[in-house]
């Protein structure tokens, strides 16, 4: 008996022990299987990884930060049109020519739209592009190294904003100009801006093998902003939508000369004829400026080539191309959902979000149901293409995102909120409040045949109260959302770099096995590597010295070097000779007018120095690679102009040797 | 009695198991406390840990032994020279003091051996820059040890 009542109590423990384990510990059953604690959900045990990669635009800062979901943990800010002292980029020789254009260096720009490229309209993880928006720019980033590999200027546009997003198999990249400027650029009064000012859209080709990116056409658009776009997909493949506002083509005081129209349009633009209409010869060469940066991973250098030239097309040299699609209210988001046949148009000022439908649209174009023209280019009948309109929903739509699972989130700038929504029967299923005033919103793959609908990013435009206070400029903040259940469930905030706009999100495992660790020392090509110590050396020509340096742990060679005289250029090409992930070494100059070099194993960096004073001086490295790294160091002797003491470089006393 | 300590045991082990959260267990066990290592090891019987566990040596092979010098020279001389100590040790008559396993096991998985290993723990504790990983392939490790074969202690 007593044997029994043992063992029940054994049982009775152990259901207990296995009751509280299955419900994660919580005690909100009753909310579905996946509640839980907010904390629980967002925590990723040390020495854990998160399960997504989130790309967040660094808006004004120009870079893109890497941070981890559901941590929100920031792993690395990335490079991409402003200079990074941390990372030497922009100061190295090598970096400096990705931040050339047509009107010379430029050390900043505002990054707004990522997007992940795309194969068969899933994500397929190889490079995220991204658009400066203050000087026209695309860029790519490669996804192997995390690095900015590419960056192209656009010209005829300014205010790169309705980029840079993807066609379904990145056949293109797209950057749309929200100002429309005249064409082509001249000095001429800007109250003739009606009929002489344009809206560049442009194509930018990306070659499947490498990624490389060749401007191809540009349409030539009335003069429109043009604010948002996305690609179609499935059905819709083949089609591009752009949002517009101020087709009252105002050039003052926008708040209220641009807000008048009933409707303003989403141009929908069937990318595919007019890229036929190209390859057969159709278009104008027209003559322009615009600088194309490459950097190559062999060579560790960038080059800059500015193009002169760029196809451009007028819509009216392809008829049946371009339609204006009329949506309520100056629309700002343009977003399709997985299936292709939902275009959303979220207009700012309209008190409802409108859907458009790919097949009524297709219809509609067949039988001409057209309610006039603008600029020869055919308006449908807004009745004829609706699909559906989500009823009182909130105010100020935004962007809205999908979770592949039939529900749509759109973001409400005014009310402060996400909203979810049913497609197709257009019904409001949910709403949860941001802190402050959304932007953009993001669900890892929200923009592909495929999202992973578990996690949506509210990226927010006011902080205010929401962390401790740093005086009066205060942090920007994004904040993650459980999605899984029918009911949103907010998890964190956690602070971002510069104003986020959008963010582009892909599952951890889609990067994780293709992340480079080194560069290989044998295909290091730069022109002054030098890859065993034996080759370190110290060459003049005139006033230019050339040291070719190697470092590793944890020492420079050569680390004496004599015959230096003030008004030379000295240039330090340094090669890390380590071949072993994360062991990186920094060097710097006392009295370089530049950055330090941060150079990663296998790989070569330059550095330019121009000594001002007598004396000795020395450079050290700069990260803590060893327990000997405070001894990592060396002296350069700089001596008056004209004077006779000769080049002469050592390592331990010995002219620098192998063995 | 025996029931009750078996009870006892299955909470905690469920407790446990709790704890781990169904978390896949591929991560690195915690570092744990080390026993000091008393006893000592013939370095000519060591072979020491990581992909090499026996090599064959027959005669020297000249045309292997000059190309595992160029790879010495682009990848490891830079810490070691042959005739003295520098970064890292003095390598001339290496192949007398250690097992051709070990010499290799060092250049290919440096980072367990100074971790695990009593002679390569020894060494660290006295060069205290840890010996690189330089990624080689198992084919130019050999092609080294062939060519330290060829340089004696003087």
């Amino acid at each position: 008996m007593k044997t029994i009542l043992k063992s029940l109590l054994a049982i009775t423990v152990l259901s207990v022990v296995f009751t509280s384990c299955g419900n994660g510990g919580s005690k909100k059953g009753a909310q579905g299987a996946l509640s839980g604690s907010a904390a629980e959900k967002v925590y990723v045990a040390p020495g854990e990884h998160d399960e997504f990669y989130a790309f967040v635009s660094g808006g004004f800062s120009g870079q893109l930060a890497v941070y981890g979901l559901p941590s929100g943990r920031l792993f690395k800010v990335i490079p991409v049109f402003s200079v990074d002292a941390e990372k030497a980029y922009g100061f190295n020789e090598e970096t400096k020519p990705m931040l050339n254009t047509s009107h010379g260096f430029i050390p900043w720009d505002d990054s707004h739209h990522p997007d992940i490229s795309q194969t068969a309209g899933e994500l397929d993880g190889r490079w995220v592009f991204i658009n400066g928006n203050n000087t026209p720019r695309i860029a790519k980033i490669d996804l192997t190294t995390f690095e900015t590999t590419e960056i192209i200027e656009i010209p005829n546009s300014a205010g790169n904003h309705s980029s840079s997003f993807v066609t379904e198999n990145t056949e293109y990249v797209v950057a749309g100009t929200r100002f429309s400027v005249p064409y082509p650029q001249r000095d001429m009064p800007i109250e003739e801006y009606k009929g002489n000012f344009k809206g560049a859209l442009s194509f930018i080709s990306v070659d499947p093998e490498d990624g490389a990116m060749d401007l191809k056409f540009q349409i030539m658009m009335p003069g429109f902003n043009y604010d948002l776009s996305h690609p179609g997909r499935g059905k819709s493949h083949g089609w591009f939508f752009f949002t517009t506002y101020n087709t009252e083509e105002a050039n003052s005081l926008l708040e209220v000369n641009a807000s008048q129209n009933d409707k303003d349009f989403i141009a929908a633009i069937n990318w595919k004829k007019i890229e036929e209409y190209v390859n057969n010869g159709g278009g104008t060469k027209a003559p322009t400026r615009y600088a194309h940066n490459v950097y190559n991973e062999t060579t560790h250098t960038a080059t800059s080539t500015i193009k002169e030239e760029v196809v451009v097309v007028d819509p009216s040299e392809v008829p049946g191309a371009i339609y204006f699609l009329p949506t309520p209210k100056s629309p700002h988001g343009c977003d399709v959902d997985p299936s292709g046949e939902y275009i959303i148009g979220s207009g700012k000022l309209a008190a409802e979000l409108t859907a458009h439908s790919f097949t009524k649209m297709l219809a509609a174009i067949e039988g001409e149901k057209f309610d006039g023209e603008a600029y020869g280019i055919p308006i449908l009948k807004y009745d004829e293409i609706l699909a559906g309109a989500v009823k009182q929903p909130g105010l100020g739509p935004l962007h809205t995102e999908f979770d592949g699972q039939g529900n749509a989130y759109t973001t409400f700038f005014i009310s402060s909120e996400v909203v979810k929504w049913k497609l197709g029967t257009w019904e409001v299923v949910d709403r949860k409040p941001t802190y402050y005033s959304v932007g953009h919103l993001m669900i890892p793959g929200g923009n592909s045949r495929k999202p992973f609908g578990k996690y949506v990013l509210a990226m927010n435009k006011i902080t205010k109260d929401r962390y401790l206070p740093t005086g009066p400029e205060v942090t920007q903040s994004a904040q993650l959302y459980d999605i899984t259940g029918e009911k949103m469930e907010l998890l964190l905030d956690f602070p971002t770099i510069g104003e986020p706009h959008y963010a582009a999100g892909c599952p951890a495992d889609l990067l994780k096995p293709n992340s480079k660790k080194i560069f290989k020392l044998e295909e290091n090509e730069h022109e002054y590597a030098v890859k065993s110590e034996a080759e370190a050396k110290v060459v003049r020509d005139g006033n230019e010295v050339h040291i070719y340096m190697t470092m590793i742990r944890s020492h420079f060679a050569p680390d004496n070097i004599e015959g230096i005289q003030v008004g030379d250029k000295v240039y330090f090409h340094v090669t890390n000779l380590e071949q072993d992930y994360d062991v990186p070494h920094g060097i710097s100059m006392i009295g370089a007018n530049t950055s330090e070099l941060l150079i990663m194993p296998g790989q070569t960096e330059t550095f330019v120095w121009e000594p001002k004073q007598v004396g000795v001086w020395p450079f050290y490295c700069t990260d803590f690679c060893s327990a000997l790294h405070q001894e990592m160091q060396g002296y350069v002797r700089v001596s008056p102009k004209g004077s006779s003491v000769p080049i002469t470089y050592t390592l331990d006393g010995d002219a620098v040797d192998a063995e | 009695m025996k029931l009750k300590v078996l009870v006892v045991a299955l909470v905690v082990a469920m407790v446990s198991s709790c704890g781990s959260d169904g978390k896949k267990s591929d991560k690195k066990a915690a570092p744990k406390e080390e026993k000091k290592e008393v006893v000592e090891v013939d370095p000519m019987k060591d072979k020491g840990i990581g992909p090499i566990t026996s090599v064959t040596l027959t005669e020297i092979d000249q045309a292997m032994a000059d190309k595992g010098k160029a790879v010495f020279s682009a990848k490891c001389s830079a810490c070691h020279k042959m005739s003295k100590r520098f970064v890292g040790p003095a390598l001339a008559g290496i192949t007398e003091r250690r097992t051709p396993e070990w010499i290799m096991n060092m250049i290919l998985n440096p980072e367990e051996m100074v971790e695990k290993n009593p002679i390569a723990k020894k060494l660290l504790a006295e060069y205290l820059s840890p010996m690189a990983n330089q990624s080689l392939t198992e084919e130019e490790a050999r092609l080294i040890l062939e060519y330290f074969r060829t340089v004696k202690e003087k």
